[in-house]
């Protein structure tokens, strides 16, 4: 006999949380480069993990932007720090910080995360 | 210059006939024209200018004072409803009376789109979805507060409401709308900078001297959030913000959000009177703005003789292409007079 059920279907929609993204994550202090972002790609468009693999850096970063970490946490570990993204940026913005500070708030945040449960 | 004074009627006081007004009536006799009981309403009803934050009153009565010259007769809450050719000239009907003028120059301008044709976004609906001129005006009067009296925890901006927009039949790009969301944005995080704030574009185009540096400094200092998606509906929540719909579409995801205000930036049509009277003259154009004869060197002649366009019934127009339309539409007039004396 085939199980049967029902499951509550989770949704794709970002629901942004009532909260500011600030207070949500510290990384438009510990990056102010950052907010600057005009999202041309040539990050991506430069990044040598990018060229091997689906990491596209501009993406993860805007994903972040919204808290969604789980695809950001798995991707993160693709980069090499090569910092090629940095030297090309027209914004300026210090992508190889970011990266940095991205893993770590990821991490601290799934620390507090287990501890919790 | 013994060219004998002829007779130029300017039909709306805004900055486009004002400055017409003021540099023909160097030479010539000069009646202005204005529906409203004021001169520059669409000035004086902002707070701010951009690029630079100017005072809008300030600039306006900088404007407004070019007009006490002995050779200006200005006439306010004076609409024209007929214009018609008699004898090489022209005849100016307003609600009043009749004037003869030997040239027209039209300076009737424009107006906000009507946001509430844009029924999927709540305006009139739900209180909390408001234009940005109701922005602009919460911002004049120094009072952005919610309808509960709270100060705003996030307020959200949407480009091109009424322009770019097949649906409402309006093709084309309004073009001050993103640099106006970015000045209003950066003057919203100076008053009320617990506030968050965000913008949904669908393309930035920042295009004027300081736009860019503008948009550049809103997310530095400022820390405006820019989306790119549009804003596809809005509606009204169990505790009386506002929810929004739209897609992240640099990360290709949909998104829910609240926000406190959902401020349209409503584009510009053109104006009740710059219809009407182009209609009139037989030079309606695109969208029923008045056209030129061609847009680069005959830009402020018309197909009629003796009838010049200055400022934004033609298109639209920031304040300072405005101003330096007006000087060429003076320019092109005083050619045509100079040429019939």
């Amino acid at each position: 006999m085939k199980p049967f059920g029902f499951k509550i279907a989770t949704t794709h929609t970002i629901i942004v949380d009532d909260k500011p993204l600030d207070t949500l994550s510290p990384i438009s202090g510990q990056v102010p480069t950052f907010r600057r972002c005009m999202n041309c790609g040539g990050c991506t468009a430069t990044c040598s993990a990018a060229h091997f693999t689906q990491f596209n850096i501009r993406k993860i970063h805007n994903l972040y932007r919204w808290h969604q970490i789980e695809l950001p946490k798995k991707e993160l570990e693709k980069c090499m720090l090569c910092g090629k993204c940095t030297l090309v940026c027209p914004r300026d913005v210090n992508l190889r910080s970011l990266i940095i500070y991205m893993r770590r708030n990821i991490d601290a945040l799934k620390k507090k995360e287990e501890g919790e449960q | 210059m013994d060219t004998p004074k002829q007779h130029i009627v300017v039909i709306g006081g805004g900055p486009a006939g004002i400055v017409a007004a003021a540099q023909l009536a160097k030479t010539h006799r000069v009646t202005l024209l204005e529906k409203n009981d004021k001169l520059c309403n669409n000035i004086t009803n902002k707070f701010k200018l951009f690029p630079n934050f100017a005072d809008a009153d300030e600039t306006a009565a900088e404007l407004i004072a070019t007009t006490k010259n002995e050779n200006i007769t200005v006439n306010t809450s004076a609409e024209v409803t007929k214009i018609n050719r008699a004898d090489n000239k022209w005849e100016v009907t307003t609600d009043k009376d009749t004037i003869t003028a030997d040239a027209v120059v039209i300076a009737t301008g424009y107006d906000i789109f009507d946001a509430h044709r844009k029924e999927e976004l709540g305006y009139g609906i739900y209180p909390g979805i408001i234009t940005s001129l109701e922005l602009e005006q919460m911002m004049k009067s120094g009072n952005v507060v919610t309808r509960f009296g709270d100060k705003p925890r996030r307020i959200t901006f949407l480009q091109c409401v009424g322009s770019r927009d097949a649906k409402i039949g309006n093709h084309y790009c309004s073009k001050l709308c993103c640099v106006t969301a970015v000045k209003q944005a950066i003057e919203l995080r100076k008053i009320s900078p617990e506030t968050e704030v965000f913008l949904f574009y669908m393309d930035l185009r920042m295009w004027g001297q300081g736009f860019e540096e503008l948009y550049r400094q809103s997310q530095e200092e400022h820390n405006v959030h820019f989306v790119r998606g549009r804003i596809s509906e809005a509606a009204s929540t169990y505790d009386g913000r506002i929810q929004i719909k739209a897609e992240d579409t640099l990360i290709g995801q949909p998104l829910k959000m609240n926000t406190d205000f959902l401020v349209l930036m409503v584009g510009m049509e053109p104006s009740c009177g710059t219809k009407n009277l182009s209609q009139q003259c037989n030079i309606s154009g695109d969208y029923g703005f008045a056209a030129s004869k061609t847009p680069h060197l005959l830009d402020q002649t018309t197909e009629q003789p003796g009838i010049f366009l200055a400022g934004s019934c033609k298109r639209p127009y920031t304040l300072s292409d405005t101003i330096n339309d007006a000087y060429a539409a003076a320019a092109a007039t005083e050619r045509y007079l100079n040429e019939k004396a």
